[in-house]
């Protein structure tokens, strides 16, 4: 149901700029915001970077345990045999790099920094994508109702906000996480720390949406094809999600975007405080953790992970803003 | 690529730079381990300043009220115990002397009865008399007023005839105290304890022992303000900044044949961040880092690559064990034959690289350390090479009748990544032979309290295997063994004895050794509950936990002190750079 779109003021508001592309292209031709938000997004160079890369670490991290295969790797094999026992560190220049070892070995187990890396890759971006699937899904059945019922419902949402907003976050991350290694959800070992770790980032953060989503539902409620739609007996979820929802879909794609790389940041300090994925699981906050130590000797363990984040943060982050410009009229 | 080359290639420049002023002006190192062999630096130089720096504040200067090694190492400067470890290196540092008092504890009435005499003319830094009473004080409020002065052990209290439930100095203002300690005059005190204790002499080496004179005792806030009667006092105390100490004028060296007045000023640089501490100490800058737990791991990688500096450095064993305690009472682990696959499987050689390599500790394969009475050498589950034996662990496997293994979850520190790189070791090796083990970390601040030290906890969280590592609060085999085996330390909270071992052939040859005043059948005793509790295979020895100090070429008399984790013995260092 995207037939309000194509009636609300919002198109009349970017046509003007339709025409004038239109101009260049000869031919004067309808478009949907579909259309004109992907030809803005690809004149973006920088968004169009991002999102190549994006893709490429989302087929990286799903395809990661058939790499590891086929690239013969094992990211909890100890190769003791390449450390100093007496250093700890791995023997040779460039922590320990060789053909069979191309990001090098790290220190104390001798375990392939290229697998863990990879192995890694799968398991931040699960918990990226899983709490922020679940902050958004709190937060926009949250923000809808608050914003299209208004009055006590709205208070009482808004103030649920105000409490959850004025936790300190990463402390109650770490209280928890810790009391709940012992089982819960009825899972445990790595199907329950991810479990954990989406949980805990992901109930936390909701309000965020939450407040976005309950602005844009009281500008689009007053509208008239929500007047109209409720004039001709709609029901309140069929206003919610029918008419209201599908409006609000480009705040939200936007807002995610931007979600994303901030839990990937978040998964990673709670790994590297010792309360999110438990070793020997391979994750880019406990390897940062364990090259902590080493930095200054072996400053190779401490740059792979750390760029792999920063890569990833700054992906995720080019992607989210060219799509904001891309979506938001007003933003040009 | 590029950038990694960068920055390793300033880490090289770094290096030169650091190695080309150590060899231009800083005296010779004496050579590694020197400082456990023998005193380094000996010297008689007298004047400058004795610089400490510490990573942390500490957690109380009152003598009453500490129980980390280093206070009771560091306390002898400004408090005099009856007894205490005569300054030597190595396990010669475990030599108990009297201090305060005259001789050594006398027992009578078999070892129930303990008479010291004290020295005559000792005197507090404000020049009044030192007695008995001063003494009977400090253990009084130190052990009988628990919610006052919390932080040090209780032995007192719980070694001392009570029958009346002394309830200690700030809440009983009686003048008569806890009835079993008698000072019949100034310079003898007497003390009751309710059965035989033939190691006595150890628990009056605490400095809880010390002097403190009830006029000017101000309760918690005593730390602030601490009466000397040792060689040093207060000069200045700034909370979590510095710890000035200067000459005590009142302090006779013909009543102290251990101290000596060498420098003029003992100064403590409180919260140092670590990296800077150990480089200040290659310096010259610092000349102890006061906690006494080693260089860390970046220090020590650089240290090694390079001779002039392992030169000056001291690699001690601490008195400790590093091991992984098995939980007796959950299943499959009640069954020996299980716990006997735990001990074949594990390959101790991976997790000692994995803690840090030999310089962290040697191999272990009894439960008391090399350095503690009692030791004898054994090894009852040896594999070749020590890196454990696939085949004989997945036998007992069978024998337990966990031929396809199980799941179990091993305990850690958070806050100690050496344990945590032991149990991913550990977690390693035993997948090779079937048991999956889920590592489980908690705070150590709470690891006793909350966590593992809960047998409930354990039982309902599956925890099967448990991180420890135990250094004893006296060198014996007693006072090492007791907390850690016997089954009477089993608690529901705070629980050391975290195999739940409860073997009465073990609780017997302590209880008896205790009360035996031959120290020969004492140590015999050790050794056999040593063996037993290994055929019980409840506790899997890793490593001999050992520390790499380095050694400042500044300081002069340094003894690395088994009898403090290694630490050196801070009684008597001086300083040959005149400030």
């Amino acid at each position: 149901m995207t037939a309000p779109i194509e009636t609300t003021g919002s198109q009349a508001e970017a046509q003007p700029e339709a025409v004038l592309a239109g101009v260049e292209a000869k031919k004067i031709e309808g478009r949907s915001l579909g259309q004109i938000a992907w030809t803005r997004f690809k004149r973006d160079k920088v968004a169009v970077a991002g999102g190549v890369i994006v893709v490429l670490l989302i087929l990286i991290a799903a395809l990661s345990r058939p790499l590891q295969s086929l690239l013969g790797l094992d990211p909890n094999a100890f190769n003791q045999d390449l450390i100093d026992p007496n250093t700890s560190l791995p023997k040779g220049d460039f922590g320990g790099m060789s053909w069979d070892h191309p990001l090098g070995v790290e220190p104390k187990f001798g375990r392939d920094i290229l697998a863990r890396i990879l192995e890694g890759s799968w398991v931040s971006l699960v918990v990226a994508f899983g709490a922020t699937l679940l902050s958004n899904a709190i937060g926009v059945v949250l923000g809808l109702v608050a914003g299209y019922y208004g009055g006590r419902v709205d208070t009482i949402v808004s103030r649920l906000m105000d409490t959850f907003l004025a936790f300190p976050l990463l402390l109650f991350a770490i209280a928890i996480s810790a009391t709940l290694q012992g089982g819960a959800f009825g899972l445990e070992g790595l199907p329950l720390h991810i479990s954990v770790l989406i949980f805990v980032i992901g109930f936390f953060n909701w309000p965020y949406m939450g407040r976005i989503v309950r602005g844009q539902t009281l500008a689009l409620r007053e509208r008239e094809f929500i007047d109209a739609s409720r004039g001709m007996g709609a029901s309140g979820p069929y206003v919610l999600f029918k008419e209201l929802l599908p409006n609000l879909v480009a705040p939200i794609i936007v807002y995610s975007t931007l979600l994303i790389p901030t839990n990937i940041i978040f998964e990673a300090s709670l790994s590297f405080l010792g309360v999110g994925i438990q070793p020997p699981q391979a994750s880019w906050g406990g390897m940062l953790n364990q090259a902590v130590d080493f930095f200054e000797v072996d400053p190779q363990y401490m740059i792979v992970p750390g760029l792999a984040i920063f890569i990833t943060v700054l992906a995720f982050n080019l992607l989210g803003d060219g799509l904001r410009d891309a979506l938001d009229p007003r933003s040009r | 690529m590029a950038a990694v080359a960068v920055v390793s290639s300033a880490g090289l420049l770094l290096s030169a730079c650091s190695k080309a002023e150590d060899g231009s002006d800083t005296p010779k190192g004496a050579g590694a381990n020197a400082a456990t062999k023998g005193v380094v630096n000996e010297s008689t130089a007298e004047g400058g300043t004795v610089t400490y720096a510490s990573t942390d504040t500490p957690e109380s200067l009152d003598p009453g009220n500490m129980y980390y090694a280093y206070g009771f190492n560091f306390s002898r400067l400004y408090a005099r115990p009856l007894m205490t470890f005569k300054p030597g290196a190595g396990e010669a540092g475990n030599e108990l002397v009297p201090d305060l008092a005259e001789s050594a504890g006398t027992p009578s009435d078999g070892g129930k009865t303990w008479t010291y005499k004290i020295r005559q003319g000792v005197k507090f830094e404000d020049g009044t008399p030192v007695t008995t009473k001063d003494v009977k004080y400090a253990i009084e409020r130190s052990n009988f007023a628990r919610d006052v002065l919390s932080l040090g052990p209780n032995y007192f209290q719980q070694m001392l005839d009570d029958p009346d439930k002394y309830k200690g100095p700030y809440e009983d203002k009686s003048d008569k105290g806890i009835a079993s300690i008698e000072t019949p005059d100034d310079h003898t005190i007497v003390f009751k304890l309710n059965k035989a204790f033939a190691e006595f002499d150890y628990l009056a080496s605490m400095p809880q022992t010390a002097p403190v004179p009830k006029a000017k005792d101000a309760g918690i806030d005593y730390t602030k303000k601490v009466v000397s009667s040792g060689s040093y006092k207060f000069e200045k105390y700034e909370e979590g900044k510095q710890i000035v100490l200067v000459r005590n004028p009142e302090w006779d060296a013909k009543t102290d044949p251990l101290r000596k007045q060498y420098p003029e000023k003992i100064v403590v640089n409180l919260k140092i961040n670590k990296a800077t501490i150990d480089k200040d100490v290659m310096a010259g800058d610092t000349m102890i880092d006061i906690q006494g737990t080693g260089v860390d791991a970046q220090t020590q990688a650089q240290v090694l690559k390079d001779k002039d500096q392992m030169a000056n450095t001291d690699n001690a064993p601490g008195g400790r064990l590093v091991y992984t305690a098995i939980n007796t009472k959950l299943a499959p682990f009640d069954n020996i034959e299980c716990r006997k696959a735990v001990q074949y499987a594990i390959d101790k050689v991976a997790v000692q690289t994995a803690m840090g390599g030999p310089i962290r500790g040697d191999i272990a394969s009894t439960v008391l350390p090399t350095d503690v009475s009692g030791y004898e050498k054994a090894d009852l589950y040896a594999t070749e090479g020590n890196k454990g034996d696939v085949t004989k662990a997945k036998e007992h496997l069978k024998a337990c009748g966990k031929e396809n293994g199980f799941k179990t979850s091993i305990s850690a520190r958070t806050d100690r990544q050496g344990e945590v790189d032991a149990a991913t070791a550990i977690v390693g090796a035993l997948k090779e032979i079937g048991i999956e083990a889920d590592i489980k970390q908690y705070p150590s601040g709470k690891y006793f309290s909350d966590y593992a030290g809960v047998p409930s906890f354990d039982k309902k969280n599956n925890i099967g295997l448990m991180m420890m590592q135990w250094g004893a609060d006296w060198p014996t085999g007693y006072g090492f063994l007791q907390q850690i085996a016997h089954g009477k330390a089993i608690s529901q909270s705070g629980n050391t004895n975290l195999s739940q071992l409860d073997d009465p052939a073990i609780n017997k040859l302590l209880d008896d050794a205790i009360g035996n005043t031959d120290e020969a059948a004492r140590t015999a005793a050790y050794t056999e509950v040593d063996k037993l509790v290994m055929e019980q295979a409840a506790i899997v020895p890793l490593t001999y936990f050992k520390v790499l100090l380095y050694r400042s070429p500044y300081a002069t008399n340094l003894v690395s002190s088994s009898a403090f984790s290694g630490q050196y013995d801070y009684l008597n260092i001086g300083t040959t750079e005149k400030k």
